[in-house]
């Protein structure tokens, strides 16, 4: 009897650690979104701002269920989860402000990076298209005789509606891959309603057709989402094959820092799904005595200061010289057309 | 013994396999039933579980290919007809071929196009793509033309650590035959003279080029020494064996059997009418199908592309002139 109420403490100890530990990760990446806005907004950043307000939960509790050796394609908005899967806050400054010591150096921006041989692919703008890839390094995983590792792939509504998305689903069927594919239904497409974007009740019926396991949240309870994902995550890596993770939320910006989302639906906003999912995860973090007000006020100025000290550092990198760019695509260098000899040599 | 250009391809892929596990092959029916075409005939048997049937989905086939690369495999994608390739294009050069790029993570993959036209086949089962995927910078794109280049450039396109476009002729698959495989190869990337001659330069690729060297036998019983060269791979492409070979003839005709616009014909017209503009003493002149999709009847089809015939005529005029 002891043991079985110590270990539901020792449960519930593990949860809250997560929460909390989720929870930061969520400020952290709401603090980075401002500051890249704000940046923004200063002329300071070339090309477009994507931000992930009101997608944090979701998007943290993937990158936390993720392990060290997993794959995981994050899509636009998923700030959280790439830190929570352990990109520094500076790989995204740098992205942004184009530092040639960034992992994209200047010759991709903003949420267009990764380091792929870590497991951690860099998107293509072409939506759905990462998900035969992260099928494709589970196929290569399955070759080399490693077990235990999942893939994950992040999409929106969307994408559903892309070839990419059905053929990459189906040959993760077929192929009974540990595919974990989460779908943020934030409710519109840029500026397309979800009306004009699928005719199903349910985005889960699209697994359905495939025999993929489909799992349903509520995107703005962080609570549910670290339950939900984590339990695809497990079921992925226990053999369950694909499992797909669709989440109801809204987008609380606009699709780009251009884009003042005027089209939004002002009921979706002041409905359950328009919440913010970091104030109902405070709300509820101060319900359960897991952290008072004190605490988050200090969890936002740690996160603040990381922001900042990340940016300092950053703002002093040099950016790409194009005197010094090799203009070489290719890995074999003897056989690129463009190749301008060896002055830049950053490996 | 012989080899035929398809045997070779199948060879290439046996040897691939056998000397690199990380080489597997994906594609549709490529598995026990040993691809339409029969070029991975009893591989699957020979290498189990790394020969893998592929759902007809183009576009997941090469962005695996792309996945498995990336956590260091070898993959050998084969489209079951270069046309088929069109849902697989996003993923080509849009993924593949930024990768190294963008990331500086090689993209070592291998995507076998069946190419170009035989009677009969029409408009979606013939076609030669390899100036489209040559256009998109992060790819090297192959055109084997001989049964030793097929096997050995494409044991070259597995092991380089870019995605290589490989475009093998099917009207070579069953006709062209060798005494052996090759046990050594020219570099890739270099052209290559396929017949020495002094009065008209004949640059192709592909199966054009036995139309090519069928002209220049035909022109020398008539007093012409027509020189041929094999691309062998359009990109890169090896300008300077073209430009020397137009330093020695004067004369230049392209032949492709793609369609004429801003094609491999154009490009190597361009470069050198801008590189060796002094070399030429007349126009450079060029020869491809008619601009229009590629015709099912054996009537229309031989007139579509160039042929031994309108290649000749074209040699012709250029020798008159």
């Amino acid at each position: 009897m002891l043991q079985t109420v110590e270990s539901r403490e020792s449960v519930g100890s593990t949860l809250r650690d997560e929460y909390l530990k989720a929870f930061r990760f969520m400020i952290l990446s709401r603090v980075l979104d401002e500051k890249l806005a704000s940046l923004y907004r200063g002329g300071k950043i070339h090309g477009g701002v994507f931000l992930g307000k009101g997608q944090e939960a979701l998007s943290v509790a993937l990158g936390l269920a993720l392990h060290k050796g997993d794959v995981y394609a994050p899509l636009i908005r998923d700030g959280a989860g790439r830190l929570a899967f352990g990109e520094p806050v500076v790989d995204a400054l740098r992205t942004y402000l184009g530092s040639a010591l960034g992992p994209m150096r200047g010759r991709d921006g903003n949420v267009h990076r990764g380091r792929p041989r870590e497991g951690y692919l860099a998107m293509i703008s072409h939506l759905g298209a990462m998900i035969s890839v992260v099928n494709g390094t589970l196929m290569a995983k399955r070759f080399k005789k490693i077990t235990g590792a999942v893939g994950a792939a992040c999409i929106g509504e969307g994408a559903t509606s892309t070839g990419a998305f059905h053929e990459a689903i189906n040959q993760a069927a077929v192929e009974k891959l540990p595919l974990v594919l989460v779908i943020a239904n934030n409710h519109y497409a840029y500026s397309t309603p979800s009306s004009r974007q699928f005719a199903c009740s349910n985005l889960t019926n699209k697994a359905a057709g495939y025999g993929v396991t489909a799992h349903h949240i509520d995107g703005t309870d962080l609570l549910a989402c670290l339950n939900t994902v984590s339990t695809a995550v497990k079921q992925a890596r226990e053999g369950g094959g694909p499992q797909m993770v669709v989440a109801k939320l809204l987008r609380l910006c606009g699709h780009g820092e251009h884009d003042d989302a005027h089209y939004i639906d002002p009921r979706l906003k002041h409905s359950p799904v328009g919440r913010d999912c970091i104030k109902v995860a405070e709300e509820y973090l101060l319900q359960q005595t897991w952290a008072d007000a004190a605490a988050i006020q200090h969890m936002r100025q740690d996160a603040v200061q990381k922001v900042d000290d990340a940016l300092t550092i950053v703002q002093r990198e040099p950016t790409p010289d194009p005197y010094r760019e090799n203009w070489c695509a290719l890995a074999s260098r003897h056989l690129s057309e463009g190749f301008e000899g060896p002055a830049n040599e950053i490996q | 013994m012989s080899i035929t250009y398809l045997e070779a391809i199948r060879e290439a892929q046996a040897k691939a396999l056998a000397d690199d596990p990380r080489v597997f092959i994906y594609g549709q029916d490529v598995g026990a039933f040993g691809g339409a075409f029969k070029a991975t005939k009893n591989l699957a048997q020979e290498f189990p579980g790394r020969v893998i049937d592929s759902p007809i989905s183009e576009d997941a086939m090469v962005g695996a290919a792309i996945g498995a690369a990336i956590e260091g495999m070898r993959p050998i994608v084969e489209m079951q007809f270069a046309d088929f390739s069109t849902p697989g294009f996003n993923q080509i050069i849009n993924h593949a071929a930024t990768l190294y790029w963008r990331t500086q993570t090689p993209c070592p993959i291998t995507i076998r196009l069946p190419s170009g036209g035989t009677s009969g086949s029409g408009p979606f089962h013939s076609q030669s793509m390899e100036a489209i995927y040559a256009h998109y910078p992060g790819v090297i794109v192959m055109t084997p033309a001989t049964v030793e280049d097929a096997y050995s450039m494409l044991l070259e396109a597995v092991a380089i650590d870019d995605p290589v476009i490989f475009c093998e002729h099917k009207y070579l698959y069953y006709h062209l035959k060798a005494e052996k495989l090759p046990t050594e190869a020219m570099p890739v990337g270099k052209a290559r003279i396929a017949r020495a001659g002094r009065d008209l330069t004949i640059v192709a690729y592909s199966a054009m080029l036995h139309e090519a060297l069928a002209v220049a036998e035909e022109l020398s019983t008539e007093g012409n020494e027509i020189e041929v060269v094999d691309l062998r791979t359009i990109k890169p492409l090896d300008t300077d064996t073209v430009m020397a070979s137009v330093a020695r003839t004067g004369r230049l005709l392209c032949v492709g059997e793609a369609w004429p616009w801003g094609g491999v014909t154009a490009e190597v017209i361009a470069r050198v009418a801008t590189e060796g503009f002094g070399l030429l003493d007349v126009p450079p002149q060029r020869l491809n199908a008619k601009d229009t999709p590629i015709p099912y009847h054996p009537n229309l089809w031989s007139t579509h592309r160039p042929t031994a015939r309108s290649i000749a005529a074209a040699a012709r005029n250029l020798l008159r002139s």
